[in-house]
């Protein structure tokens, strides 16, 4: 106990007294997790924006005029039961019609037309959006086969609009999967050169203090007793980072929140503070660990010595 | 004590530092160790404290190869050994009293002790108003007499002293030599390099004479001839 306090005590001590090498790891520690806080953010706006394109897309089965409304509840619920169907809403003709006639409230001539008609000209419709983009093929191919479910059905259906939206839905579906992998190793590369510089500063730091591992170690001091004060500076520099990446990160959230809500297609302000004790826990754990190993192997080097 | 057994220390084969040395030094002795520079003297020193590899040969500390040591054990024998150097190897970010404690937290002692401990030696070396002083912030003679005050705060049982005055004016070199007399007196072994003639004619002990690697003269109450 009273060797972990003294390892502790010297790594502050340590840290005051190494003055602007101490500030310099904890600049280039800073630099690296704001790296990663931009990831994360950047994380939320792509899957923000990839969650909206991907509520845009759904399929639509429409039913001919005066199908069965049993027929169709039976349909929507085999429907449900699909494990790829998200939702199922159906509209029966009469809101298909009510619909139909608010969109085209100030079209007089259509508004007329349908009047003169009398009968309601529409059929109801189902309208499914799955779960992933990818598994609107499977529904539609559901929808063609020959299960006992779907049999009944096949009469009262009109048309289904997925194979006319195919091609985009097959486009998005490769953008979406794309961006996700695209982004994955842009994280990657910039996580991999971040933790190389912050290694090499650290390193760098240690290796002004090389001849006093050496004369700690002739001194009779333990290998835990060289290395826990420099470990101890590792995860200072790490919190002391975490602590200004993250008050930096307050203005820019605040300004991208004020400024780019409407192109980010996200609120970036609300995100960082909604979700703030998950980001501060990794950039917290990534700063300590970072300090940490990078303190472990740098020390290493010259311990064996 | 210590006992070299045929140790020869080549680097390559036009340099070699220590040729075939067979030497025993027993508790409580003063050695000197005497030689040009380049003679072995400091390879004989590095030896002891497992510092260097004998290319041949083995070194004892009381009856243990202190080259066969593991990690651990090799930690432990450096405690039992009080080391001095010419280039004084202070720990530069810590005051005077910050590098005497290390070496009392490296052994274990407790934090009573070290606050009684380190302002008595320090005390005993003449350094009681340099205790909150940085290294570099103080003069040769301070440098080396706290360097002593580290190396005997933990009653070892051997000094090595390794040119302790090379650097050192005549004055800062008689309190050196001084001390360390003082030390011997009071049972501790010490083995000090010098190639300071002054020096070895006022201590009166045995000197061994090094050349090439070589131990050409070992006197029991020995001069500086060369």
């Amino acid at each position: 106990m009273t060797g972990l306090r003294r390892i502790i005590k010297s790594g502050f001590v340590s840290f005051k007294r190494n003055g602007i090498i101490s500030w310099a790891a904890v600049l280039v520690t800073t630099i690296t997790l704001s790296v990663i806080t931009t990831i994360i953010l950047l994380h939320a706006v792509l899957y923000s924006s990839l969650d909206q394109i991907k509520n845009k897309v759904d399929v639509t089965i429409y039913f001919t005029v005066g199908a069965s409304e049993d027929k169709i509840l039976a349909l929507k619920s085999s429907l449900e039961k699909l494990p790829e169907v998200e939702e199922v809403s159906y509209t029966s003709d009469e809101e298909a019609l009510n619909l139909f006639r608010e969109r085209h409230s100030n079209d007089y001539p259509t508004i007329q037309a349908l009047d003169e008609i009398k009968d309601n000209p529409l059929g109801g419709y189902l309208n499914v959006k799955a779960k992933e983009v990818s598994q609107y093929e499977t529904i539609a191919n559901f929808m063609k086969s020959d299960n006992t479910l779907v049999l009944g059905s096949a009469s009262i259906i009109d048309k289904v609009n997925y194979h006319q939206n195919r091609l985009v839905i097959d486009r998005l579906n490769s953008i979406i999967s794309g961006s996700q992998k695209l982004g994955f190793i842009i994280t990657l590369i910039l996580i991999i050169i971040s933790l190389v510089i912050t290694f090499n500063t650290i390193r760098l730091a240690i290796f002004i203090s090389r001849e006093e591992i050496g004369i700690m170690r002739l001194v009779g001091a333990s290998k835990t007793q060289v290395r826990g004060p420099f470990i101890v500076e590792g995860v200072i520099y790490g919190c002391i980072a975490t602590v200004i990446t993250l008050v930096l990160f307050l203005p820019v959230t605040v300004w991208l929140g004020n400024n780019m809500k409407d192109f980010l297609g996200l609120d970036l302000y609300n995100y960082y503070i909604s979700n703030f004790t998950q980001i501060l826990g990794i950039v917290l754990l990534s700063g300590i660990m970072l300090g940490m190993i990078s303190s472990f192997l740098a020390v290493r080097r010259y311990l064996n010595k | 004590m210590i006992y070299f057994n045929n140790v020869s220390k080549v680097y390559n084969r036009d340099s070699v530092a220590m040729d075939d040395v067979t030497l025993t030094v027993t508790s409580g002795e003063f050695v000197s160790i005497v030689g040009h520079s380049g003679a072995g003297k400091t390879t004989l020193i590095k030896m002891i404290m497992a510092e260097e590899r004998p290319s041949n040969g083995s070194v004892f500390f009381e009856s243990v190869n202190v080259h066969k040591l593991r990690n651990k054990d090799l930690t432990r024998m450096r405690r039992r050994i009080g080391a001095v150097f010419q280039d004084f190897k202070l720990l530069p970010n810590k005051t005077a009293y910050e590098n005497i404690a290390f070496a009392m937290e490296a052994v274990g002692k407790t934090t009573e002790e070290i606050m009684t401990d380190v302002p008595h030696v320090l005390e005993l070396v003449d350094l009681g108003n340099r205790i909150h002083h940085f290294p570099h912030q103080m003069s040769g003679g301070e440098k080396q007499r706290l360097a002593i005050a580290r190396a005997i705060i933990n009653q070892p049982e051997l000094i090595i002293a390794d040119e302790p005055t090379g650097n050192l004016d005549p004055v800062n070199t008689y309190e050196v030599i001084q001390i360390l007399k003082k030390i011997n007196d009071l049972g501790t072994t010490v083995i000090l390099t010098t190639h300071n003639r002054g020096v070895i004619d006022s201590i009166g002990k045995r000197v061994i004479t090094m050349e090439k690697g070589k131990i050409i003269r070992d006197d029991k109450d020995g001069k500086y001839i060369i």
